[in-house]
Formats: C-alpha cells, sequence, structure tokens
C-alpha cells in the first residue's frame, strides 16, 4: 500500500518565498492553487512570480484537483529516512483537468496498481500549520 | 597566437586508476590528472593558457592552475549541471582555440563519488522548484530518471530487455578493459534479476560510484603537428537546454519524454557538416541505461520510436567501447571523452577499425551537449 508519509512530518519542508507562501497556504485549507494569467490566459504550476507565457503577473486559481497520471516511479529502496521506512512510494506527475503538471504520491492503494493515465483527486495533509502538501490517489476511491 | 590551422586538436589525455577510494583528494587527483594529460602532449604547465572546469568541480580553475604551476590564463570559465558539463567544456575550450584567445587549453574532471558519499544525502534543504519536488521522495538522480524512463517504456513500447541489452554491451566491452571497474561477466538473467531501486530502474540500470580523476588537453591543428602524438580533431559540437530546462526534472515543459539532447542534435549536426550515420563508434552518457536507447533517437541514428528493433538488430555503431558509466567508470562521462578520443588515436581496449569520426555525447537530462573527434582536420 503506497500511503501518505509517517507522522509527525519528517520529509523535507518547503523553504516558503514570497509566492509559494500562499500555496502551501492554501493547501493546509484543502484548496490547490494554479497560477492563471489574466493577460494571456496561460495556466502554470510550479508557482512563480512571472507567467512564463507573457511576463504578466499571474493570478491565483483554485483547481479542481483533478488530474490523470502522466508518468510515474515505484521508490522500493531508499537507504535514507525518513524515506527508508516509507518505500515503497509512488512518486507521479499528474496532469490536472486544467493543463498544468504537477509532482505528488499517489496514495491510498497498491503501489503496482498505479498507471500511467489513471484518474487521480487531490487530498491534502497538513505538515505544519500553514503549510499544506497536495497528495493525490485514485479517484473516486 | 600561433599562426596556420587553428583548428581545436585533442592533443593530451590521461586518467588516473578508476577506484571506490582514490586515497587523495579531488585537487591532488585532479592536478595529477592534468599533469600527466600534459605530459602525455609533450606539453607542460608553462604552455597552458586556457581552462575550463565543470561547474559541480571543488576547485577552481584558477586554483588549480596555482597547483600545476600554470602562469596568466587567457581563457577560463565553467559549465555547470553535473553531467551535462562534459561536450559543453570541450566546446568552450575549442571555441576559445579557434577564436585565437588561446593556445593550449586544459581540461579536468576529478570526483571522489565512491569514497565521498552521495551528495543528495546534504541536498534534502527544498527551496526554489525543490519545495515542489522533495516532499515527495523526488531526491536521488534515480528517481528523477525512473519518471522519464516510465514514460519512454509505455510511450515507445519499450521492455526491460531493452535496457538489460544496454548493460550487457557495456559490461562485455569493460571486460577487455583493463581500466574498467566491473570485469564480471552479465547475462540478461543477472540483469532481469538485480533489485528495484527506483521501478522501473534496477540496479544494472545504474552507472557505478567511483574516485575518479582524468584530464584532456586542446591545442591548435597546427601545434599539433609538432607533438609526439595522434592528433583528434574537434570536428564541430553542439549544446542545448531545451525549452523549461531542468536539471533532471523537466517534467512541467511543453512536451513529456523529450530531453535536451533532442535539442542538441540539430546545432551538432549542422555544425559537424555530419549526420548520424557518418558515426564510426558512438559514446553515449550512461548515467542509466535507458539514456543510449533514447540518444539514438534523439541524435538521429534511427526515427523516433525505432531504437528497440535498431539496436536489437545491431544497426548501431559500437557504443561505450570503454565500458562506460555504467561498467568502467562513472565520472561524470569524462571517462567517455576519453575513450571517444582514443578511438581516433587507434588506442581503445575495444577499437573499432577505420574510425573516421567519433561521437561523445553528455548526460541528456539536464543541460548538455554533444562532440565529434576525427582522425582528419577538417
Amino acid at each position: 500500500m503506497s500511503g501518505v508519509p509517517n507522522q509527525p512530518w519528517q520529509r523535507p519542508l518547503p523553504e516558503l518565498d514570497p509566492v509559494s507562501t500562499h500555496y502551501w497556504e492554501a493547501a493546509s485549507r484543502g484548496e490547490l492553487l494554479i497560477q492563471h494569467c489574466p493577460s494571456c490566459d496561460a495556466r502554470q504550476h510550479y508557482p512563480r512570480a512571472v507567467c512564463t507565457t507573457c511576463g504578466s503577473t499571474p493570478e491565483w486559481q483554485t483547481a479542481s484537483g483533478r488530474g490523470t497520471v502522466d508518468t510515474f516511479t515505484i521508490v522500493r529502496q531508499y537507504g535514507m529516512p525518513p524515506f527508508a521506512t516509507e518505500v515503497p512510494y509512488v512518486v507521479a506527475i499528474i496532469e490536472l483537468e486544467e493543463g498544468p503538471r504537477m509532482m505528488s504520491n499517489i496514495t491510498d492503494c497498491n503501489v503496482d496498481e498505479v498507471r500511467i493515465g489513471m484518474a487521480v483527486e487531490v487530498h491534502m495533509v497538513v505538515a505544519e500549520p500553514g503549510v499544506g502538501i497536495p497528495f493525490f490517489r485514485p479517484a473516486n476511491s | 597566437m600561433s599562426g596556420g590551422n587553428r583548428q581545436a586538436t585533442v592533443v593530451g589525455l590521461h586518467a588516473l586508476p578508476f577506484s571506490k577510494n582514490i586515497g587523495m583528494t579531488e585537487r591532488n587527483a585532479g592536478a595529477r590528472a592534468i599533469l600527466g594529460a600534459l605530459d602525455d602532449a609533450g606539453l607542460g604547465a608553462a604552455d597552458v593558457d586556457g581552462m575550463f572546469r565543470f561547474g559541480w568541480e571543488t576547485t577552481t580553475e584558477l586554483e588549480m592552475g596555482r597547483i600545476v604551476g600554470v602562469g596568466n590564463l587567457r581563457a577560463f570559465g565553467e559549465v555547470g549541471f553535473g553531467g551535462g558539463a562534459g561536450a559543453p567544456v570541450v566546446a568552450m575550450a575549442s571555441t576559445a582555440i579557434e577564436q585565437g584567445v588561446a593556445d593550449v587549453v586544459v581540461l579536468w574532471r576529478a570526483r571522489n563519488r565512491g569514497s565521498g558519499g552521495r551528495p543528495w544525502v546534504s541536498q534534502l534543504h527544498a527551496e526554489g522548484q525543490d519545495q515542489f519536488e522533495r516532499p515527495y521522495g523526488l531526491v536521488r538522480p534515480v528517481d528523477g530518471m525512473a519518471m522519464h524512463v516510465r514514460y519512454w517504456m509505455h510511450h515507445y513500447g519499450w521492455g526491460p530487455e531493452v535496457f538489460g541489452r544496454v548493460a550487457i554491451n557495456n559490461r562485455d566491452h569493460a571486460r577487455n578493459n583493463p581500466m574498467a571497474l566491473m570485469q564480471k561477466p552479465m547475462t540478461m538473467d543477472d540483469y532481469l534479476e538485480s533489485r528495484m531501486i527506483a521501478d522501473p530502474l534496477r540496479l544494472f540500470d545504474c552507472c557505478l560510484e567511483t574516485d575518479g580523476a582524468m584530464a584532456m588537453v586542446l591545442t591548435t591543428a597546427e601545434r599539433a603537428r609538432d607533438l609526439p602524438i595522434v592528433p583528434a580533431y574537434v570536428t564541430g559540437h553542439g549544446m542545448g537546454s531545451g525549452p523549461e530546462g531542468y536539471a533532471m526534472t523537466f517534467y512541467y515543459g511543453p512536451e513529456m519524454g523529450v530531453t535536451p539532447a533532442r535539442y542538441v542534435a540539430p546545432t551538432l549536426w549542422k555544425n559537424t557538416g555530419l549526420q548520424a550515420a557518418d558515426m564510426d563508434v558512438v559514446q553515449i552518457y550512461d548515467a542509466f541505461t535507458p539514456q543510449i536507447p533514447i540518444s539514438f533517437q534523439e541524435y538521429g541514428f534511427c526515427p523516433d520510436g525505432e531504437a528497440a528493433d535498431y539496436m536489437a538488430d545491431g544497426a548501431n555503431p559500437p557504443y561505450n567501447t570503454s565500458g562506460g558509466g555504467l561498467s568502467e567508470a562513472y565520472v561524470h562521462g569524462f571517462n567517455l571523452l576519453l575513450e571517444g578520443v582514443r578511438q581516433v588515436r587507434g588506442t581503445s581496449s575495444n577499437q573499432v577499425a577505420d574510425v573516421q569520426h567519433s561521437l561523445v555525447t553528455s548526460g541528456n537530462v539536464v543541460p548538455t551537449g554533444a562532440v565529434v573527434f576525427s582522425k582528419d582536420p577538417s
């Protein structure tokens, strides 16, 4: 079973910067944000200060949290804590319904059941106050 | 500045014995490799007026220059991104020589990756792009690579045997190379039974963890004529980062599965005036086995999606004739540069007959480059 990480959170924590703070804080409230450009309509992840298409300042948009698995690996051997006690786990690239791709883990299923093209949906784990980490599990699971 | 033909030419090579523990600092090993390569070329430190290094080299070119006794450097610099830097430092050296700003340029790589531990142990800090990746346990190079490989397997229909053939090819070559660390025979069963690390990548898909130090000396074709070596001429090179370029984790750009090598290839072939079919032997960057089939596709040796059949049919030129990163030594691909030159000199332990053109590529999943060494000046 590919599960959520050990609790309390032992993995590396994101180092918050002026842009990413909004993303992690929203996730701690259960909301997945992507960036949308009001000038050129492009959407992007990960969050950045400027639109990578036109250079304007992007706005935040709440994503549906639904997507599909584009590719993944099953980490089966890892010698270093905290991951040594969490193997096997699935790291995946998920293409969100809105277009951008993001990295996450696939949880709540056997690691051998994960497939490219699999429908997944977001759920959040609060790592510390104000920092929610988005995870994905099979849709409708 | 000397006159005559200024085409960049490799005139000196040296490698210290590869090992799991070289027993000296990277600085010391690098200095010995440089002095050895100058000796191979019949030159001395006083002749050197250019130095380029890998950005991850722990000793700067200024410090290394002081240690080995180099005077004024007229050309110097570095290329980042780990194993992508090999062909690009040759490109920088060649450009400096051909532009007339330096006459004798030294390149080197010294890395204690066998005895020095695993760099990601200290790279858990997650800022910038890393903050969106490391919390998910994507930390090691093998993890980042495995994501690409799963996509290629799905997209091209590759099974593990495609990669097993690569591992066996390189091991077979290593067994003829006394410098190579891996001398034990490998069968397809051995490969398939090796343990999964980051599925779909197995242990035998992964390169070695090596202490190694190597250096290369380049000068003009004109000056090379007076030196006691067989020259290897730099016919051309190319570099490329790809769009949305990241080191290894370029999953967020316009197209999944395409590596920076796809963007190097047009520059390389235009710059050399050659094409893939002209290559008599190739050294393809092999931190992981799947980099070889994808590179045969992306450098145009076979059409997109056909590398598995192309290689199974033996239609490819001989590749990774020293054993490469998988079975000779893994030192960010500098050993591939040396082997590419040896094939032109005629001194490989798996020498290919009548080599005119010898291709060497650098790490394809980071900003990278490729270079062609040739027997005759162009």
